[in-house]
């Protein structure tokens, strides 16, 4: 079989050398923790701590706000200081609780499962939902919502997304080298949820040493099968991972259970696996430290609520004047323009760079060269619907399915006329999908 | 806050491909072409490629100046016009007609519908198209490469193959092939505007999808209606002769006139093959490649609007 891959896509540097041999450090804060109620979709989450409070970590202090939402867990023991709003990483002000410290980490007592094969299905959505757990990869979709399509016996492809074809990002790349049993343990709870799925771990092949180890450990899994995928951004993106290993595509209007799929990413993985067998709540996550700004990058286990601050003194602090810090990798990162932002269950990365492509070059008109269409994954024509974005032509817009747009970044990356594609087409994603909910 | 860094919405990262740098590798793909042109026919080759491509840059340059406009002649776009117009002329054009003739391109073509990447037309194929009508006479008079006048032949002016081939004389497809025939100062060594073209496609400036569909429904055209039936040496005369290896790679694939959508690409190489063999199999001139271009230009909204591609998830994955 040959390599897995989609049509179009791109090649940027990958810069992933930086920190791809440096193994995860465990670090623990210093300062306050702060959690914003919203670091998932859906609806935020309800404070059940008050202010004075003293709360152990591994505590619930924040609710599910309803179905699609999920419980969130203090990762350090302290005073809940204040709840209030609080910068986050997009630069919105977002109702938050603020943990003093104390620095000992005073945890709660959490209760293993000894036989996870004999909890049932309800049982491990229940752990999963508890735990507070939601999508890692940067979409925070809550999991225990993914794992419960409307029809489970259609399900038949189960996709660990350990494509992480963002440059710059190692954090899935250590944890497979580095906890490979837990991430196959995460795959075999999953796996008992749907009983006619088969699962695939979806691995770029510009990491073959995780190809390998994985390839080896699961060689007496009937269940489990490693595909490996060309290197390629954006190898990651769901739909793309979907039709790389299963040959099927599904569109915006589609959800990846539609097509008889479900894709979670590595971290996410592990975070089923430590809460279903060892009734962890989702308190810590991994961050890659990385980019030349940084003196010396690194890969971090950290505790929920950190701010970046934190991370990036742990890092050794600045290699020179940073011009732009992302939260998450180059293509679909965050720019903020602060550091006292906190850590979420979504952070993957902070991103110091030295240089700002993108304010590098001033923008110029369109020459058509098509470039954007030929990496578009999603097929469609970014160059026109940028145009009709900055046009206000919304009929036009859709014409042209710009509502497909999976927002990967591969046009503003490719244009040589370094026109802001990207930006005007998810502008005018925004106003269309407003529009249309208000009719 | 006391830090405060570049903020910009997502992609953060940007490919080295510039639209000056595209320009750049256009023109050292013409480069081959053009030196043979010099080559072939002299000095006064070489004072038109001059002398276009300064009224091009100078015409814009002039243009942004008085309506008040950013300058853009760095873009290099300009001097692409004035070399492959510069490569449509007959060697023997009054200097004068060839800054006319740039001055129309840029001006007229390309400027007045708001500069690089809005005009609807080929600027340099504009420009060609007005003086071919303005100056027939000179326009059509070629001079006889350096191979035929040495061979002692007549220096003056002669027949192109094509209009050799109109009259039904038999043609040498090696000397086209070679470029010793007379015809515009770059459109006569296939071999060399095939370098150029080579180049292009290994940078991926180019993709084969215009040319080729152009290049086989002008052959297939050719063999069909060409009343020569299937006489080898006639169709390939026809493809070796006059601009259309020129126009095909290098101004039907003219990005800013052209179709963006891939399945337009080719329906554009389509019309193109098409039209060409109507206007020279059945047309008064010898030669179509340039009408053929300008015209099917004119058709490139009405094609893109037929062929916006489907998008992945609802069959455009495969």
């Amino acid at each position: 079989m040959g390599l897995g891959t989609f049509k179009g896509g791109i090649h940027p540097y990958d810069g992933k050398e930086l920190s791809k041999d440096k193994p995860i450090r465990e670090v623990l804060p210093k300062g306050d923790l702060v959690y914003p109620l919203s670091q998932h979709i859906g609806a935020p989450a309800t404070p059940i701590v008050a202010v004075g409070d003293e709360v152990l970590k591994g505590q619930k202090i924040a609710e599910a706000g309803g179905f699609v939402s999920a419980p969130i867990y203090a990762s350090a023991s302290g005073k809940v200081k204040a709840i209030e709003p609080r910068r986050v990483v997009v630069g919105d002000m977002v109702n938050s609780i603020v943990i003093a410290n104390d620095g000992a980490f005073r945890s709660v007592e959490f209760e293993e499962t000894k036989d996870i094969s004999a909890l049932s299905k309800e049982e491990i959505i229940g752990k999963i939902k508890e735990a507070g757990i939601v999508g890692m990869g940067g979409a925070g979709f809550p999991t225990h919502v993914k794992l419960s399509p409307k029809e489970p016996e259609k399900i038949e492809y189960i996709i660990a997304n350990c494509a992480e074809c963002e440059p710059y990002l190692t954090s899935d790349y250590r944890r497979m080298l580095e906890e490979p049993e837990k991430l196959i343990g995460g795959l075999k709870v999953v796996l008992q949820l749907f009983d006619h799925a088969k699962a695939y771990l979806g691995i770029e092949d510009n990491k073959p040493d995780c190809i390998s180890k994985l390839t080896e450990m699961v060689k007496d899994e009937p269940r489990i099968e490693v595909c490996p995928l060309k290197t390629k951004y954006p190898q990651g993106s769901e739909r793309q991972l979907i039709y790389a290993i299963s040959k099927r595509a599904i569109n915006a209007s589609m959800l990846p259970a539609d097509a008889g799929c479900i894709v979670d990413n590595v971290d996410t993985l592990v975070a089923i696996y430590n809460a279903v067998k060892f009734g962890q709540p989702l308190m810590h996550r991994i961050v890659t430290i990385t980019g030349q700004a940084v003196k010396d990058p690194a890969n971090f286990s950290v505790c929920i609520g950190t701010d970046f601050s934190e991370l990036v003194e742990m890092a050794g602090g600045f290699n020179g004047q940073p011009k732009k810090i992302i939260s998450g990798g180059p293509m679909m990162g965050f720019a903020m323009f602060g550091l006292n932002v906190p850590t979420t269950k979504t952070t993957s990365a902070l991103l110091c760079l030295t240089e700002d492509e993108v304010a590098k070059y001033e923008p110029g008109p369109c020459i058509n060269c098509a470039r954007c269409v030929e990496v578009c994954p999603s097929r469609i024509v970014p160059s026109r619907l940028a145009d009709y974005s900055e046009n206000q032509q919304e009929d036009l817009f859709e014409k042209w399915n710009g509502l497909e747009c999976i927002e990967c970044g591969s046009c503003s990356f490719i244009c040589p006329a370094k026109r802001h594609l990207a930006h005007a087409i998810k502008a005018m994603k925004k106003t269309v999908l407003a529009n249309k909910r208000k009719k | 806050m006391s830090d405060m860094y570049n903020v910009s919405s997502s992609p953060h990262v940007r490919s080295k491909d510039t639209t000056d740098r595209i320009m750049l590798y256009v023109i050292i793909a013409l480069l081959p072409a053009s030196l043979f042109g010099i080559y072939n026919f002299g000095f006064h080759a070489l004072l038109l490629i001059v002398i276009t491509i300064l009224s091009c840059v100078a015409s814009e340059w002039a243009f942004n100046k008085i309506t008040k406009r950013k300058e853009t002649i760095k873009d290099l776009s300009a001097v692409v016009t004035g070399l492959l117009l510069a490569l449509n002329l007959p060697p023997t054009l009054p200097w004068w007609m060839a800054i006319v003739g740039g001055a129309f391109a840029i001006i007229i073509v390309k400027c007045l519908f708001g500069g690089l990447g809005q005009n609807f037309m080929n600027p340099a194929l504009g420009g060609r198209c007005f003086l071919l009508i303005s100056f027939t006479g000179p326009m059509t008079s070629f001079a006889n490469s350096r191979y035929y006048i040495s061979q002692g032949l007549d220096a003056v002016s002669s027949a192109t193959p094509l209009a050799a081939l109109k009259a039904g004389e038999s043609v040498n497809t090696m000397d086209m092939l070679i470029g010793r025939i007379p015809g515009t100062i770059g459109e006569t060594s296939v071999i060399a505007v095939l370098i150029g073209a080579i180049f292009l496609i290994l940078m991926g400036v180019i993709d084969l999808k215009i040319p080729a569909a152009y290049i086989v429904t002008f052959a297939v055209f050719v063999l069909l209606f060409g009343g020569h039936g299937f006489d080898w040496n006639y169709v390939v005369a026809h493809l070796c002769g006059g601009g259309l290896m020129l126009g095909a790679f290098f101004m039907a694939t003219d990005y800013v006139t052209s179709p963006i959508t891939p399945l337009g690409k080719i329906v554009f190489g389509i019309v193109l093959g098409i039209l060409t063999g109507i206007f020279r199999i059945f047309g008064a001139s010898a030669e179509g490649v340039s009408y053929a271009i300008i015209f099917s230009n004119l058709l490139v909204p009405l094609i893109e609007r037929v062929t916006v591609p489907k998008p992945f998830g609802k069959g455009g994955e495969r």
